[in-house]
């Protein structure tokens, strides 16, 4: 008898649905708890620890995580398979990183593609590839931060060196069966000189078939979860990069690959 | 193969002139129209009165101020005041004299109106004291329909105090023979009557009212010339000058004959629709498909080279600033119900031919560049959608949505049609359906549709299951049995359906009273001309002329009653977690959130009743007395307490437009509460009653009336509008309310639905977010939704979301990377986005 991947567990905090700006067409992402990475600058600090854990949120203390089976998600996913249906959107999952439930998230892609939708996930890709490779088989879209070259500088921003993150970039995208697309969250202080871009776009240059590459704005918009988690925000002082700074970089960018490069998902 | 063109067309000087120098002041009352009116009245005393209302018509067109505004390329103006109105004494006239003094400082839809302008109406008034169509309603109704009305269960002042309107009639005709045509036909149709034609005395008059009414707007159109001829004659500038002689040109051949140019077309088209609101005062008479009668003349003076697309696109908007000259003042109530000087001329677009082929054509994509140039409420701008419209016209569409006017309106043909068939269409009739109003679906120049006919409350209803059909005192419905005894679900909702079926039933009394009293007293020939089969069977529209006669009177409250049906039955009998006793305690103290002084009021009312019942008497001046004790008495606090925990109970309860099967299920059982029994009911007209579910702006102040309801909502505030979920109870986004909208019958309602959505500008952001957009709407639509309107919202929206996030919680915002429900998201990151639509606004 097969085992029946709908009644694989795991733990999410939020499902949204119509979200038109990650991936193609309309799209459910689940967002899975628990992370590899500890950026200063995430924006979904809640979505970093496994544990199930309380924040306060608009002064109310709210329960954050919840255990459930991929049958109970795709019921939710499913709804929106007419929308899906009119623009090939599907589900996204997204963390935390997906890859600390990896068998929980093989098995939410797998429903997905057995349901006839498309799939994505937005990560660090920072696991063993052994993890990656058990996924691609029912993944279309692979979005995959790159967020510095020098592992040293990585890892006093995300808490892990940047080896395996390279590693498999290249390795998914040799494989080539997911869509590949590269994003940079661009963080001031950390990231945001043209030098530093343009060592990420050379990179992505190199590797077979990368779709586009995104430079995403640092924004402040996670600060009151620290306050609700009781966390502090060690990146306090620094402002979002002007239009004009972004536009700047993305030429930087531009100057060494031939992908498509865009600001913003 | 590309069948039309797309690019959008440039916006000229004179259409900004043009929408300033009507916006300058203030619209204004005149009192030509009933001075003229009155004078022809007493004239034709005795004659049959669907000639006193040609003559009437024939004499007002004679004499009415006639001006050309400046700049103008399509003329022909009902008041001498940009957005002016005329009035209707026919109809009704005491609210307007009762309101002379505050009509000019209301809230909603305020009017000057000159001291002379006053005295002019009361002389003419005075003739018509026992004389108006309302009047004549109210004598039709019976005793328990004013109670109900009085009562404030549902509203039919609509049609009570004007006329009807909401019809689409034949401009194409006009366009293509001209009324000298239409008066040939009429001619035909006389000669070939027979003096002992049973049908002879009727026939034959109306055939004349006929002829009179059409030649009284050939000679209004020849005074336009003449006046346009001596304006050239004064005119220094050459260009105008030139204009002004074509124009006289325009008016000296149409409407009278049909139109040789696209220039004439417009003429000819807007000759019409204006005259038709100086025959009657309805409202809603919509242009319906402009695109596929106008296109055929665009496209010969395009090839014969009399015609740029520039020039045809600035004709277009200049007669969509001439729909917004129009203007119409309501009594204050009614002003409420239809905010916004709104005339509801709807005008569609896109869809398919009779024949099943996409309609799309170069005027349709003009059409919806016109409502982006022009940029006000006029035309209430359509679009069909089916499955096989092209996606460069629903982009088009979707970057007018975009920028947050609220236009278009998006209609899916593939509900629509097969509903109209249900209701007797042809295939081909009901391919070439148009809207009218709000979101009211008819076969175009064949149908006296009576949209609009009512605002029935829903929740209205539901109070009086508590009460046993009391209200304020009085027994205004049946008695049904006492809340308290009832054992089952089962009961309760068997209790709500009777309050419903009885109740539906005085609504029917009041509109079919009002029909016959305009088919009295109100026959209008010259619109009757233009609809099937007026002509043919003798008979005006308000008589029964047309082809197809319904009446369509609105329900609404749908998400308020399926909610609150939900309530009842998880609460009180599935869990037991609430008492009735309780809950019919809770909903009279408002939940314990306080009263204001209408549920005081009713509380007194219940009091005195009671006393009166154990033989007490009660005076009439110690009512507010009593009333001023209930409001100072102060809730036990365990009790308050009580009433919150029960407040709370229902609040975390799912609520309809969240995708939730189960509580869906019971919304759309509520709206068939409303949908079935209504069409069981035929009007005078020998039509087919169907139900609506639109509220136009109803719901805020019919809400005001309506105390706490067992889904929370608390006493006094609006109730749902349309079948949109209630406010605030739709958390899911989206798609999800899309889904649950959908689970409601659609079909069943084919006087129309209408769904309303908000959007932040951010989430339809680029081709992609468009993309999306349409691709949502698509994805309603192939659940076989029916209509979908947006408000996509800017700043200051955001500003009182902050404030009021209540009445937000289905706002999308396009955060950073996604998009979100704009209430869910923190104060900062609220603010942030405010901050960022600021940007976006400046540029």
């Amino acid at each position: 008898m097969p085992e029946d991947y709908n009644q694989t567990k795991g733990r999410i905090f939020d499902i949204q649905r119509y979200s038109i700006h990650d991936g193609n067409g309309i799209r459910t992402i689940v967002f899975l708890k628990g992370c590899f990475l500890k950026c200063r600058w995430c924006c979904n600090p809640e979505s970093q620890r496994h544990d199930i854990e309380t924040m306060v949120v608009q002064g109310k203390e709210t329960v954050i995580g919840r255990d459930v089976t991929v049958q109970e998600v795709m019921e939710t996913v499913f709804k929106d398979r007419p929308y899906y249906r009119r623009t090939g959107g599907g589900l996204t999952l997204s963390g935390g990183e997906m890859l600390f439930q990896w068998e929980f998230a093989r098995d939410l892609l797998r429903a997905a593609r057995e349901g006839g939708i498309t799939t994505a996930v937005e990560s660090t890709a920072f696991a063993e590839y052994a993890r990656i490779e058990a996924l691609l088989p029912y993944l279309d879209q692979y979005l995959l931060d790159i967020k510095h070259m020098n592992s040293e500088k990585h890892k006093a921003f995300t808490g892990v060196p940047n080896e395996k993150i390279l590693e498999n970039a290249r390795k998914i995208a040799e494989d080539g069966r997911a869509e590949l697309s590269i994003r940079v969250p661009t963080i001031p202080t950390f990231n945001d000189t043209p030098e530093e871009i343009r060592a990420i776009a050379a990179f992505a240059e190199k590797l077979p078939g990368v779709k586009r590459m995104h430079l995403l704005p640092y924004h402040r918009l996670g600060l009151d979860k620290y306050e609700g988690l009781g966390r502090t925000y060690s990146l306090n002082n620094i402002a979002p990069p002007s239009a004009e700074h972004m536009e700047m970089l993305k030429k930087a960018a531009e100057s060494v690959t031939k992908i498509p490069c865009v600001i913003g998902g | 193969m590309e069948k039309y063109y797309a690019a959008e067309l440039p916006k000229t000087e004179r259409i900004g002139k043009l929408v300033a120098d009507l916006f300058a002041k203030m619209p204004e009352i005149e009192s030509a129209r009933a001075i003229l009116i009155t004078e022809s009245y007493r004239k034709t005393e005795g004659k049959p009165m669907v000639l006193r209302r040609a003559l009437a018509f024939s004499h007002i067109l004679k004499n009415l101020p006639i001006t050309i505004r400046p700049g103008e390329l399509v003329v022909g103006s009902t008041t001498l005041a940009p957005r002016g109105c005329q009035t209707y004494p026919e109809f009704s006239w005491e609210w307007l004299q009762a309101e002379f003094d505050t009509v000019e400082t209301r809230e909603a839809d305020p009017f000057y109106i000159a001291e002379t302008t006053k005295k002019e109406l009361r002389e003419a008034n005075a003739y018509w004291k026992g004389k108006t169509s309302s009047e004549l309603a109210d004598a039709y109704m019976t005793p328990e329909t004013h109670k109900a009305i009085e009562h404030n269960i549902f509203t039919t002042g609509n049609y009570y105090y004007n006329g009807i309107g909401h019809y689409t009639c034949q401009y194409d005709k006009v366009i293509r023979i001209g009324l000298s045509g239409i008066m040939k036909e009429a001619a035909t149709e006389l000669y070939g009557m027979k003096p002992g034609d049973g049908n002879y005395a009727r026939k034959s008059t109306m055939l004349q009212a006929v002829i009179l009414s059409c030649q009284a707007v050939i000679d209004y159109a020849a005074r336009y010339a003449a006046l346009a001829e001596e304006m050239a004659k004064g005119e220094a500038d050459a260009t105008r000058k030139q204009e002004l002689l074509q124009i006289a040109e325009n008016c000296r051949n149409v409407p009278g004959n049909g139109a040789k140019t696209f220039w004439e077309a417009c003429q000819s088209f807007w000759f019409i629709q204006q005259t038709l609101q100086i025959e009657s005062s309805g409202h809603s008479i919509s242009p319906g498909r402009f695109d596929q009668y106008m296109n055929p003349l665009f496209q010969s003076d395009l090839a014969a080279g009399r015609i740029t697309r520039e020039f045809g696109q600035e004709l277009i908007d200049c007669i969509w600033v001439k729909l917004n000259d129009l203007n119409k003042c309501r009594d204050a109530a009614s002003a409420k119900g239809f905010a916004g000087y709104s005339l509801f001329q709807n005008l569609i677009v896109g869809g398919q031919t009779e024949e099943g082929r996409d309609a799309t054509n170069d005027v349709s994509f003009m059409c919806i560049t016109a409502s982006k140039h022009v940029f006000l409420p006029m035309p209430s701008l359509s679009i069909r959608v089916w499955n096989g419209s092209p996606h460069d016209l629903l982009m088009h569409a979707a970057s007018l949505t975009r920028t947050g006017i609220g236009l278009p309106a998006y209609y899916n043909d593939e509900a629509i049609i097969p509903a109209m068939m249900e209701r007797g269409a042809s295939l081909k009739e009901a391919r070439g359906y148009s809207i009218i109003g709000c979101v009211e679906p008819q076969v175009p120049g064949k149908t006296d549709g009576w949209h609009d006919a009512a605002f029935f409350n829903m929740c209205r209803p539901l109070e009086l299951v508590f009460s046993g059909g009391m209200d304020l005192g009085e027994q205004i419905s049946v008695r049904t049995k006492d809340v308290e005894e009832m054992t089952s679900y089962e009961e309760f909702f068997q209790a709500y359906q009777e309050q419903m079926n009885y109740l539906i039933s005085l609504l029917v009394n009041s509109d079919n009273a009002i029909d016959v009293a305009h088919a009295t007293l109100t026959p209008n020939p010259f619109e009757s001309c233009l609809i099937d089969d007026c002509m043919k069977k003798g008979l005006c529209l308000e008589e029964g002329g047309a082809q197809y006669n319904f009446t369509g009177p609105q329900g609404f409250g749908i998400a308020n009653v399926g909610n609150a049906l939900y309530a009842v039955k998880k609460l009180v009998f599935d869990e037991k977690k609430v008492s009735m006793r309780e809950l019919k305690q809770a909903l009279k103290i408002n939940f314990g959130q306080g009263l204001d002084e209408a549920g005081a009021t009713a509380l007194a009312m219940e009091a005195i009743r009671g006393m009166e019942a154990e033989g007490r008497t009660v005076a009439k001046e110690d009512v507010p007395a009593v009333v001023q004790a209930v409001l100072s008495s102060e809730l036990p606090s365990d009790k308050k307490a009580r009433y919150t925990e029960i407040w709370e109970m229902i609040k975390a309860l799912p609520k309809f437009g969240n995708d939730d099967p189960e509580v869906d299920e019971f919304a759309r059982e509520a709206a068939y509460c409303y949908s079935r029994p209504i069409e069981t009911f035929t009007n005078p007209r020998g039509g087919q009653y169907q139900a609506g579910m639109y509220p136009v702006s109803a719901n805020v102040p019919l809400g005001a009336q309506t105390g706490a309801t067992p889904d929370g909502r608390l006493a006094h505030t609006p109730v749902a509008d349309g079948v949109s979920p209630y406010a605030g109870t739709d958390v899911n986004g989206p798609t999800a309310a899309c889904n649950s909208v959908a689970k409601l019958d659609h079909m069943i309602a084919s006087n129309g639905t209408l769904f309303n959505m908000k959007f932040h500008p951010s989430a339809l952001a680029g081709d992609k977010g468009l993309d999306n957009f349409i691709n949502m709407i698509r994805g309603f639509f192939d659940q076989k939704g029916f209509h979908m309107q947006f408000n996509v919202v800017d700043r200051n929206t955001l500003l009182d979301a902050q404030v009021h996030p209540e009445k937000y919680s289905h706002l999308v915002v396009r955060v950073a990377g996604y998009s979100a429900l704009f209430t869910t998201l923190s104060r900062s990151l609220q603010d942030d986005i405010i901050s960022r639509t600021e940007q976006t606004d400046a540029v």
